[in-house]
């Protein structure tokens, strides 16, 4: 285990480069499922919105 | 033959569904991938000859690479459809793509910089290879500036794609550049003619790995466009049945 995260002399090149690249993946699935979300629940807040004035005039 | 295929994928309801169902298998399979991927790449794969473990930096770089060109190459595609048959939803695509291809363009520049601070003794050199790459990084930053400038939409989606259409002369010059000028980058040893340079226990995790990446921006892209697509319909009347769920 300790060889595996030595990486041959190279650990300090090799995990920050996997840290990189995994980190962005992980981000990218955050903020995609975040954006969706947001537009959801703007488009619930508009159609709430409009059934209200809707059921006023 | 039938152009009604040509007209569903027009239609924003027909596609949001239809990205709705894909999502799920899309999702898992990358996930899968590159979890296999990851294991062959830093367990199974043998260290290189004269490089050591170090090369194992290459199943993260170049799937961000590829992904850097393929994002681009499918964003300037969506947006020329969106601009010739003036179609909607081929816009909304292309602004989904800007963002997921910067953010990769970054991990290449990031991991191509950690594997040439070892081997070539230098985090950055203003070489074809790289230099071209970072043309890529800002062509995405424009991208998104510009979308970001322009209130209108319609007008947004116009100025952009166009944008987007002229930089796509960018992705042909960053694959050849390590061919055509002298650079410290090494030439293609996969995507070239005749065997790719490596043995297989090397190259499957590499192409395990591209696959798992060109899922997983199908799945981001398909969720960026659901979300793109509700905040362009705004008054339409599926929307209520879409966001009820």
């Amino acid at each position: 285990m300790r060889q595996f995260l030595e990486m041959g002399g190279y650990a300090a090149y090799v995990w920050p480069a996997y840290a990189v690249t995994l980190a962005i993946v992980g981000l990218n699935i955050i903020w995609a499922r975040s954006l969706l979300a947001q537009a959801r629940a703007a488009a619930r807040r508009r159609l709430s919105a409009q059934s209200v004035s809707g059921e006023g005039a | 033959m039938s152009w009604t295929w040509f007209h569903r994928l027009a239609s924003p309801p027909y596609i949001y569904g239809l990205a709705a169902r894909l999502t799920p298998w899309f999702g898992w399979a990358a996930a899968l991938l590159i979890l296999c991927g990851l294991y062959g790449g830093l367990v199974l794969a043998p260290p290189d000859y004269q490089q050591g473990n170090d090369f194992r930096i290459l199943y993260v770089h170049a799937p961000s690479a590829w992904m850097s060109l393929m994002v681009y190459t499918t964003m300037a595609v969506a947006a020329a459809v969106g601009l010739i048959w003036r179609m909607k939803v081929a816009h909304a695509a292309a602004a989904s793509c800007a963002a997921i291809g910067a953010s990769f363009t970054f991990a290449a520049l990031v991991t191509g910089s950690l594997w040439g601070a070892r081997m070539w003794g230098t985090w950055w050199e203003w070489d074809p290879r790289l230099t071209s790459e970072l043309i890529l990084l800002f062509l995405y930053l424009g991208y998104m500036g510009l979308r970001g400038a322009i209130e209108d939409t319609q007008r947004a989606d116009r100025a952009s794609g166009l944008l987007a259409v002229v930089g796509v002369v960018n992705v042909p010059i960053i694959h050849y550049s390590v061919v055509w000028w002298n650079s410290l980058h090494q030439t293609p040893s996969v995507m070239r003619l005749g065997k790719p340079a490596m043995p297989p226990a090397m190259l499957l995790p590499l192409l395990i790995m591209l696959a798992g990446f060109t899922l997983l921006f199908a799945a981001l892209l398909l969720v960026r466009l659901r979300g793109e697509i509700l905040n362009r319909e705004r008054t339409a009347s599926w929307i209520r049945e879409a966001v009820q769920a």
